[in-house]
């Protein structure tokens, strides 16, 4: 398997040896990455190869699923997230997630933004804290199309509004690292440019890392992608060689469409 | 590269089918000229000169056929990896092809111009190395059509040979011009006649390059290209 092989930038997560079993089943096997600091990772692979459950042992989402364990160890930072010690609420504020359907709360805009930096105690005070709703709703491109109306539900946006909402919510704890699981497949083409433009603005500023069953929004979004099939790390490498120039024919077939 | 199985969309295949089969019509439209032109040269076949020339709008019509289909694939169908390579190599490989062409029919032109002059010996060595340069250029494509890195770099290797009958021709012509200048005006045209068979044989040569890279997703390297037979004189 290929590794990338600029070696400029620095880790901010780890896999190593990582397998992810639902029962007895395994989904993921014995799975070792690193997730760069600087870049935008794209897991990509048909269904049921495993990628989204990979991606949620990445802030132990797969802990709140009952039957499903995780073997190996991931860090982030050089930290095993698995160990005994470890925040799992801290650790999801660290490492804040996307899903594929936007599902603000039945709340206000300003609530939704809010509601996490509340909890966490990261304001101080009611303007603090509005500075930190402003200032996340700007970074997720939102805050001119809602600043007007905070006070409003945040379910009444459109599908688009709303994601870039859950984004906003997911970095207004200033997160190290965001993982998106589908962030746009429920989304119109507009809607879905908009998250792409999103995810680019973030880049560099958070590590990103994105699950897409659509493979030119892999291309476009990241700069290195790694390949999953039947719950193996099939190839890993710089987005740009593994969509012109990939090494293994698995690859090669998926991403040209002849695969199955 | 070893060949998989075709695309989950059939239209896919069609596509790159199609794309294939104008790139292979082009190719045999080139050899064509290719030789036509050297018989007409040799025969001073001036009516079949002529038709060398007018048969090349056929491959320019071609040409922009197979750009126009290049351009429909990676806009309808997003192709990747070594389907994209394909694409990108299809449409470099047709404008080289139109160039080939080119240089076949200015051979054709130079007929009309030595009607009535005398013939001078260099001459003989023309219709092999006009053979040569055919047969790379319908190798080549084989090896487009087939995907055939190996068959390509088969190409590279001819191409030494042509720029060695070139140096002879190039020497004899000048032989001859030195000899006896009423000489010169025939050995001009042989000695164009001569060099553009040569670039035919630089572009086949670039053809094969695309075609390992389309095949392979490497680059050759510099040293395999062969040598630029004036370089370093």
């Amino acid at each position: 398997m290929n590794e990338p092989t600029d070696t400029l930038t620095r880790n901010k997560m780890s896999a190593r040896g990582v397998s992810v079993f639902y029962g007895d089943k395994p989904a993921v096997r014995d799975v070792s990455i690193e997730v760069s600091a600087e870049h935008v990772t794209a897991f990509i692979g048909p269904s049921g190869c495993g990628k989204s459950t990979f991606l949620r042992a990445f802030n132990r989402m797969n802990d709140t699923i009952a039957g499903a364990r995780v073997e190996g160890r991931i860090e982030l930072d050089g930290e095993d997230i698995y160990a005994s010690g470890m925040d799992v609420v801290q650790l999801r504020a660290r490492v804040g997630m996307v899903f594929q359907k936007p599902n603000p709360f039945p709340k206000s805009i300003y609530e939704n933004v809010a509601y996490g930096p509340r909890i966490h105690g990261l304001a101080a005070g009611k303007a603090e804290l509005d500075g930190i709703v402003e200032g996340s709703l700007r970074r997720a491109g939102l805050w001119e199309e809602v600043k007007d109306r905070l006070q409003e539900s945040g379910t009444a946006l459109s599908g688009g509004q709303q994601q870039r909402l859950c984004i906003a919510r997911a970095i207004a704890v200033d997160p190290e690292v965001i993982l998106m699981d589908e962030p746009a497949s429920a989304l119109d083409p507009i809607a879905t440019a908009k998250i792409e433009e999103l995810i680019h603005e973030l880049r560099g500023r958070y590590a990103i890392v994105i699950v897409t069953h659509n493979m030119q929004q892999a291309a476009r979004v990241s700069q290195r992608t790694a390949f999953f099939h039947l719950g193996e790390l099939v190839e890993y490498g710089e987005t740009s060689e593994i969509f012109t120039n990939p090494r293994v024919q698995r690859t090669k077939d998926y991403i040209t469409g002849r695969y199955g | 590269m070893q060949e998989s199985g075709g695309h989950t969309l059939k239209a896919f295949d069609e596509d790159i089918g199609q794309l294939r089969a104008l790139i292979c019509e082009m190719g045999g439209l080139a050899e064509h000229a290719i030789s036509e032109a050297m018989r007409a040269l040799m025969q001073r076949d001036v009516e079949g000169a002529r038709a060398v020339v007018e048969a090349d709008a056929r491959l320019d019509a071609l040409e922009a056929e197979a750009e126009a289909g290049v351009v429909r694939l990676i806009a309808l169908r997003a192709p990747m990896a070594d389907d994209l390579r394909d694409a990108v190599a299809a449409l470099k490989i047709a404008a080289v092809v139109e160039r080939i062409g080119d240089y076949a029919k200015n051979i054709a032109k130079r007929v009309s111009l030595l009607e009535g002059r005398g013939r001078i010996e260099p001459l003989s060595m023309l219709p092999e190395m006009a053979r040569i340069a055919a047969e790379m250029v319908h190798n080549v494509l084989d090896a487009f059509v087939e995907r055939d890195a190996a068959k390509a770099r088969e190409v590279c290797e001819r191409d030494r040979a042509l720029d060695d009958f070139y140096n002879s021709i190039f020497r004899a012509l000048l032989t001859f011009m030195m000899e006896n200048p009423q000489n010169i005006t025939e050995a001009a045209h042989l000695l164009f006649v001569a060099r553009n068979l040569e670039r035919i044989g630089d572009h086949a040569t670039n053809i094969a390059e695309m075609v390992v890279y389309a095949a392979t997703g490497e680059r050759m390297g510099e040293r395999q290209k062969g040598l630029d037979p004036e370089a370093g004189r």
